[in-house]
């Protein structure tokens, strides 16, 4: 007690020495006067209150405590909840009616005059297939014209993985009678060999995998792309996950799999995109073919970024789904 | 009724969006269950994508996938709400499994879901 008084003190001199101007303190130590020191101030002994009054204020406190947070009795509870019921009611009111007074001046909705359908988007519909060469505007610009922007949400979505593994992974050198320990062993205990669901598992995982890649890859062709694919596939493992249990997925997808599938892709699309700054910081061209519209192989890095995207988005799904039910892969 | 504008019943699938938006508000503000707020914000992220994708409608106009090599402004509908609601789309899902997971930290921790009493249980321990 009396050491920690003591470097207080110390720091308290210290810090009046600080705010002396430093002129003063050079001035000081040409004369040859050493500084203050700290351990010839007096102390003084703290004053302990008798160990009867102490309980007697600890009592009184949990008691005030009991008084104030009885929410059913205390009576400025009750008013300030039927307060907080009334004015939320009319201040959700108040916020519809104010929206929906501002939208009734909007121009009307379908009106080829909006000032939404400017020279930006007559620019995308005009010069997409040329720039970009997919037959898709809409993956031509999120891929192309937009491509950094879509780096950033596979990022984002990387990096929500990330916190979420943070806040949920199974501590193993946490003792057996944790909050964990015991959910873990719940997990053992659910029904795994359930024929029905295993039966319409094994029919439709590879039907589902095989919509997913063909909606990634025609993501230049036709609607859909690496968002939706990665969706359909991560639903997938999902339901294989579900039917068949972790340690069958883990054949092939493991913590492993997924660090090395996420940063591989990401790591892809941004060395493919920085790329693009050195052949032509302005218009991102990428110096690759775009082959022929309509082709499967053709608009040059959108396929590839499709790829990238799609990957990042089923593992995410994935993992989101392993980490909520297990805190970990 | 004099408050509407001219283009009430015209832009009805915005006033939809709206409603759905004070819906979500109403959730945020007055469900104490953590899972049914975290709800209200996923239904406010609906609207948002509504009145986007309302946005970009243009009547009788095609998807913007070119056809038949057809590449005139008056085919398609406006391109860049798409773009936009996807993005939105992705920072929803990640804002959602952020919240979940604190949520399930939250209940390991406290053991109930009623925000009213994990708030009033801090202010016992004197937090």
């Amino acid at each position: 007690m009396e050491k920690i008084r003591e470097e207080k003190d110390m720091n308290e001199s210290r810090q009046e020495e600080n705010k002396k101007p430093t002129v003063y303190r050079i001035w000081r130590a040409l004369k040859g006067q050493s500084e203050e020191k700290a351990e010839e101030l007096t102390l003084e002994r703290e004053q302990i209150l008798d160990e009867k009054v102490l309980e007697k204020h600890r009592l009184d406190h949990e008691k005030m405590l009991e008084k104030t947070y009885d929410i059913e009795h205390n009576p400025i509870y009750g008013f300030f909840r039927r307060f907080y019921k009334v004015a939320g009611v009319l201040c959700c009111l108040a916020l519809i009616i104010i929206l929906l007074v501002q939208v009734s001046y909007l121009p009307p909705v379908g009106s080829s005059s909006n000032p939404g359908s400017n020279e930006v988007a007559a620019k995308y519909i005009e010069d997409g297939l040329q720039d970009t060469g997919a037959v898709n505007i809409v993956t031509g610009m999120i891929l192309d014209y937009r491509a950094f922007d879509t780096f950033g949400e596979s990022n984002v979505l990387f990096i929500a993985t990330c916190t979420v593994l943070i806040l949920l992974r199974n501590d193993k050198k946490k003792g057996k009678d944790s909050a964990e320990a015991e959910e873990r062993r719940d997990s053992y205990y659910e029904p795994k060999n359930d024929v029905i669901l295993q039966t319409i598992t094994k029919v439709l995982v590879p039907i589902i995998f095989i919509f997913g890649i063909y909606v990634i890859l025609n993501g230049h062709l036709s609607p859909g792309g690496g968002f939706s694919g990665g969706a359909i596939i991560g639903a997938g493992l999902i339901l294989y996950l579900n039917a068949f249990g972790f340690q069958k997925i883990e054949r092939f997808f493991t913590e492993k799999t997924y660090k090395w599938v996420s940063f591989g892709s990401l790591t892809f699309y941004c060395l493919a995109k920085s790329y693009s700054f050195y052949t032509g910081a302005h218009h991102l061209e990428s110096g690759i073919p775009l082959g022929k519209a309509g082709a499967i192989i053709s608009s040059g890095l959108i396929l590839p970024l499709n790829i990238c995207v799609g990957l990042v988005v089923a593992c995410t799904m994935y993992a989101f789904f392993a980490l909520f039910r297990k805190g970990g892969f | 009724m004099l408050l509407f504008g001219a283009n009430f019943i015209s832009n009805i699938g915005e006033e939809v969006a709206m409603v759905l938006f004070g819906i979500g508000f109403a959730n945020l503000l007055f469900q104490k269950n953590l899972i049914k707020k975290i709800i209200g914000l996923n239904i406010m992220d609906s609207s948002v994508y509504l009145f986007l994708a309302e946005k970009g409608y243009i009547e009788g106009r095609l998807a913007p996938i070119v056809v038949n090599g057809i590449q005139d402004v008056n085919t398609y509908i406006n391109p860049i709400p798409s773009g936009l609601v996807l993005t939105g789309i992705v920072v929803s899902v990640s804002v959602t499994a952020l919240m979940l997971s604190l949520t399930v930290r939250l209940y390991r921790r406290y053991h109930t879901l009623d925000l009213d009493e994990i708030s009033a249980r801090l202010k016992k321990e004197g937090l």
